[in-house]
């Protein structure tokens, strides 16, 4: 039936994603990329491809993050196209993507005024696609209470934030945990929402949240070996989705080494290659194998996105697009840094797309 | 002899000549003093020239890798400085001096004092937190090789310059002290040996004029006895004789 009425209010931006999803860097684009000597070879090599001459009004001693800045720009201009064109309840999915950006914003923002900042600073360096109305009216607030009270109640994300009012005085440890504990509120929603879509939005979304809060709860738990999180907090900070949820969440929870993360993560088929290497984890080799772990989330993620391209009449199509184009932007940093800095021996530490 | 070079305003006596041969002595050991401390400065200035060379070589690499890092946790988190600026409170990374002594030179070193902290170990929780924990761990090393060169560089200076300045007492003492204190102390023979030989020929003339006065006594005397033109004539003869050809030892010209 979907199939039947998809294209009446979502056909045609669909057509518009897949139309930008065939702009996306290929192959033999990073091939070029990556044969550059300086960056401006690498802003001529781009404008061949779909950035155009999006780099062209720059002065010339070009940065890495003057590119990814302009890249970012093409793609939030992408994404709010789609979304002023977009009906609902594709226009509410879309919300959806931007309250990751916004959770971010908020608790950047919290974190400066905090230490007093000035505003424009600070609104200056927020995600573009997670900007709000009442943003700037955030840096009133000095507890996680009344920033509550006065102004995210008014926004999207007051119900993630319900949950937190229990830490009621922000400091530097707090945030990071508060940011972990919105956001795990977030993509528990998200999923909820993508499940009242029906298939096959929910088959491919259901799919994409999970992994995405596996990751999560995999990053949490190394991420928080000797620090001052303890167990019962981290176990809050876990999504209760996911495919290790709920068996694998706990044994996580509990986990005091990589290797008891490893021997979880092999109940889960897909997630077993990821601790190849890291067998013989010994301490000093730990470091080694954790980036190639994060690189490894990377490639897993890319796949999956791209698998969400393979079905028609869904909404997964969006998300995965916004997150092949961040991967994409990730790319051409790290050659851009790769040239800047002349360490070309790693420069095809990238993801390629397609 | 004496008027070639310059020579210290004294009155020539033995009592300054005894003085000036003994600041002769003082001098020449405070060169041979200040030559060892020289060469012990360069020794050490040498070996602290490598190592800056060394330690600059080896701050390139590890900027280089540092920033490199840096690069990596762009690519798995996108943009923390803020945060972590924010989330800095105190100083996990310090330095401390500490006085070496080379040769009474006091060379400032600087010291790594490094206090294990946990300001910001939970940015990048959710995502690429190995990547700023490894970030953190390279910059720390990249800072350590700075403070390292920083020291060596410092010393380098400071050596340097007291190597300079004892060059500069060293060839001062060789080349005008010790020659004024010598062309002093020839000065002084030399006016002490001219004055040994007035005195020797004031004492020859007054010991002729002694024995001419006694000759012309004695010949009063012998007049007044028996008055002789004669007499007279070759008393006087004889003491012309004796005091013209006759040798003395001590005259040596």
């Amino acid at each position: 039936m979907e199939a039947l009425l998809f294209n009446v209010d979502s056909g045609f931006l669909e057509a518009i994603v897949r139309g930008y999803k065939a702009g996306i860097l290929s192959q033999s684009h990073y091939a070029n990329l990556t044969q550059c000597e300086s960056l401006e070879d690498f802003r001529t090599q781009l404008s061949a491809t779909d950035y155009g001459n999006f780099l062209a009004n720059e002065p010339l001693p070009l940065s890495t993050s003057t590119i990814a800045d302009r890249a970012t720009g093409i793609l939030v201009d992408q994404f709010n196209y789609i979304r002023t064109n977009a009906v609902a309840p594709l226009s509410k999915f879309l919300e959806y993507i931007t309250y990751g950006y916004m959770i971010d914003n908020v608790v950047l923002l919290i974190t400066g005024t905090l230490h007093e900042r000035d505003t424009h600073e600070l609104l200056e360096r927020c995600h573009p696609l997670g900007v709000f109305d009442t943003m700037p009216a955030l840096c009133v607030a000095t507890n996680v209470e009344e920033l509550y009270q006065s102004v995210l109640v008014e926004t999207p994300l007051a119900p993630y934030f319900r949950d937190c009012l229990s830490a009621s005085d922000l400091d530097d440890l707090n945030i990071e945990i508060i940011r972990n504990t919105v956001y795990k509120a977030y993509l528990e929603d998200f999923h909820h929402f993508c499940s009242s879509l029906g298939s096959p939005t929910s088959d491919v979304m259901q799919r994409l949240l999970s992994f995405e809060a596996d990751r999560r709860t995999v990053n949490i738990t190394i991420n928080s070996f000797g620090t001052e999180l303890s167990k019962e907090q981290r176990a809050k900070l876990f999504p209760a989705i996911g495919r290790l949820f709920p068996e694998g969440n706990n044994q996580l929870a509990k986990a005091d080494d990589i290797d008891q993360v490893r021997v979880v993560c092999e109940n889960i088929s897909e997630y077993r290659s990821f601790f190849d290497g890291a067998s013989s984890s010994a301490n000093g080799e730990s470091h080694g194998t954790m980036s190639q772990l994060e690189d490894r989330f990377f490639n897993m993620e890319v796949h999956l996105n791209k698998q969400s391209f393979l079905q028609q009449f869904q909404y997964g199509v969006f998300y995965s697009y916004m997150k092949l184009k961040e991967q994409e932007i990730r790319n051409l940093t790290w050659i851009a840094e790769c040239i800047a800095q002349d360490a070309k021996d790693r420069i095809q530490d990238f993801i390629p797309i397609f | 002899m004496s008027g070639s070079g310059a020579r210290e305003n004294i009155f020539a006596t033995r009592m300054a000549l005894t003085n000036t041969k003994l600041r002769l002595k003082g001098a020449q050991t405070g060169h041979s003093l200040l030559a060892k401390k020289r060469d012990a400065l360069t020794t050490r200035f040498r070996a602290i020239l490598r190592k800056v060379d060394e330690a600059k070589r080896k701050m390139g690499r590890v900027m280089q890798l540092a920033s490199f890092s840096m690069a990596e946790v762009t690519y798995a988190t996108g943009d923390i400085s803020y945060l972590v600026q924010e989330q800095a409170k105190q100083a996990t990374f310090r330095v401390k001096t500490k006085q070496e002594n080379v040769s009474g030179v006091v060379l400032p070193a600087f010291e790594v004092d490094r206090v294990p902290g946990s300001d910001f170990n939970l940015t990048g929780l959710g995502r690429g937190g190995q990547q700023v924990l490894k970030a953190k761990e390279t910059y720390a090393k990249a800072i350590e090789t700075l403070v390292e060169l920083a020291s060596l560089q410092t010393a380098f200076t400071i050596l340097d310059e007291v190597i300079r300045a004892t060059n500069r007492r060293v060839n001062a003492i060789e080349h005008v002290v010790m020659p004024r204190l010598e062309n002093t102390i020839k000065y002084i023979m030399s006016e002490l040996d001219e004055m040994d030989r007035e005195e020797f020929f004031r004492l020859k003339k007054v010991q002729g004029k002694k024995k001419r006065d006694t000759a012309a006594r004695q010949l009063e005397e012998a007049a007044k006895g028996a008055p002789d033109e004669e007499a007279i004539f070759t008393a006087d003869d004889s003491a012309a004789t004796d005091l013209l050809s006759s040798k003395d030892d001590d005259v040596i010209f």
